[in-house]
């Protein structure tokens, strides 16, 4: 199935293609998990001034493709003169930073729903607790309701790493040399599908299962209390 | 003029993306529905070729196997039609967009359907066999009107995620929306305005969409009670 030379003369590159995947990974969930906490916050805040400009963002960037946002900061900026001219435009000639840019805002508009889901989620009474105690809106947040939304997003989180995951592969068509990049450049020199997507198929199943099982390790600790094997019996259905 | 006389063609290029994602929806929902009844426990050998599809394509990029598919399958088939003495077969990328980016989408509407059938109170599925209908008649009259219902918030989920990776069939070579808009970018050297123009179409499909499917999801929860916490 494999042409193992072949395979093997490319492993190489298909390991600096997972350092570049693995980075730009890196990279936006950092920015995004930041950038999601306020954004989650202002989202579920009863004041609209705050919450519709929030929801405006995740539903403008959930609803086009990551392609075309990529072209649009890779390609598009270029149109505007004063763009070009302006102090930070060697910024965005780069596509390390428009890459950047891009999975960053993607991720923190998914990520802010998913957070601003479970903070809706919190039991009323926990809320009502805090209040009764005299905790500040700050303490309530850092104390009682991030503490249990970040829990229950687990689940969700995980597969938003995933997908950021997977979507890092547009990268590929802004000149970063990541797996599937690599991947392309293999199957044009030896034109063989397996030596060539198959094997970067392979890499991203790995990582793939890897994000899931440290997920799997997080959730078995940080949602012990939910393990009916551990918390009492079975409720019979 | 507007978009400097490129709006028809971007509107052409708009009725390929919809056709794509139509299509695709509908053979999606063939691999989606085949494949939530392998996983009911009827068989054990077709739940495992159902689990293996749905991992396999769950756990790799959908532009990596769109690419792998793509020059996958137009291998074999050459290879097949060399064989056969077919000569030179050209695929078509309309037709490869659909059929691959169905059979991704079907792997995740497999999850989608199965939780929808599960949601199903068993005894209804056994009081219709027990009345004596036909295991196509629970089918159709049992299962699938309810299992709409449960189904309608996953399956409009995987119809906006599909409608945007549309836009990766363009790398494949599907004259789409984003093929025609980078080709009007090129000429015209305004990249912004036509990727930007293709952006709001995306978003009004998206809008569109959400409104349909909130329509049919009333449609289909008629006589639901819905639960006031």
């Amino acid at each position: 199935m494999f042409d193992w030379p072949v395979v093997l003369a490319a492993l190489p590159d298909f390991f600096r293609g997972l350092r570049v995947t693995l980075i730009l990974l890196a990279i936006a969930l950092a920015t995004g998990f930041v950038l999601s906490i306020p954004l989650a916050m202002a989202r579920v805040s009863q004041n609209k001034w705050l919450s519709m400009p929030v929801f405006l963002f995740t539903y403008v960037i959930r609803g086009t493709p990551l392609l075309v946002q990529m072209f649009m900061v890779y390609h598009g900026l270029a149109q505007f003169e004063w763009m070009r001219q302006s102090a930070v435009w060697f910024l965005f000639k780069d596509a390390w930073f428009c890459a950047w840019l891009v999975f960053s805002i993607s991720t923190t508009a998914y990520t802010t729903e998913i957070f601003a889901g479970a903070l809706r989620q919190t039991p009323s009474g926990e809320l009502e607790a805090a209040q009764s105690l005299g905790m500040t809106k700050l303490q309530i947040y850092a104390r009682i309701l991030w503490p249990g939304a970040l829990r229950r997003a687990l689940p969700q989180y995980s597969n938003e790493v995933v997908g950021l995951m997977h979507a890092t592969a547009v990268a590929s068509t802004v000149t970063l040399v990541e797996i599937t990049r690599v991947a392309r450049d293999v199957y044009y020199n030896h034109l063989s599908v397996t030596d060539s997507f198959g094997v970067a198929a392979v890499f991203y199943f790995v990582l793939t299962f890897t994000v899931v099982g440290i997920f799997k390790l997080l959730e078995k600790r940080y949602l012990k209390h939910l393990n009916r094997k551990v918390s009492g019996p079975v409720p019979a259905r | 003029m507007i978009l400097h006389g490129y709006l028809p063609a971007i509107v052409g290029g708009l009725k390929s993306t919809l056709s794509v994602a139509a299509l695709s929806l509908l053979v999606a929902c063939v691999f989606g529905l085949l494949g939530a009844a392998a996983k009911l426990p009827e068989s054990r050998v077709a739940h495992w070729i159902a689990d293996i599809y749905t991992t396999l394509i769950r756990g790799v990029p959908e532009l990596l196997l769109m690419l792998l598919l793509f020059y996958g399958g137009q291998i074999t088939i050459n290879n097949l039609a060399d064989r056969q003495g077919w000569g030179y077969i050209d695929i078509n990328p309309f037709m490869a967009g659909v059929l691959v980016l169905g059979f991704i989408f079907g792997a995740y509407l497999t999850e989608t359907f199965r939780a929808a059938i599960l949601a199903i109170p068993r005894g209804q599925i056994e009081a219709g066999h027990a009345y004596g209908l036909r295991p196509l008649q629970v089918f159709s009259r049992i299962v699938l009107p309810q299992m709409i219902r449960h189904a309608i918030p996953g399956f409009a989920n995987n119809w906006l995620i599909m409608v945007k990776a549309t836009a990766l069939v363009s790398i494949i070579g599907l004259d789409d929306m984003v093929h025609r808009a980078s080709l009007a970018a090129s000429a015209t050297r305004e990249p912004f305005t036509f990727y930007a123009t293709i952006a709001v179409i995306y978003l009004a499909i998206t809008t569109v969409s959400l409104v349909g499917l909130h329509l049919v999801q009333k449609r289909y929860s008629l006589g639901v009670r819905k639960v006031d916490f």
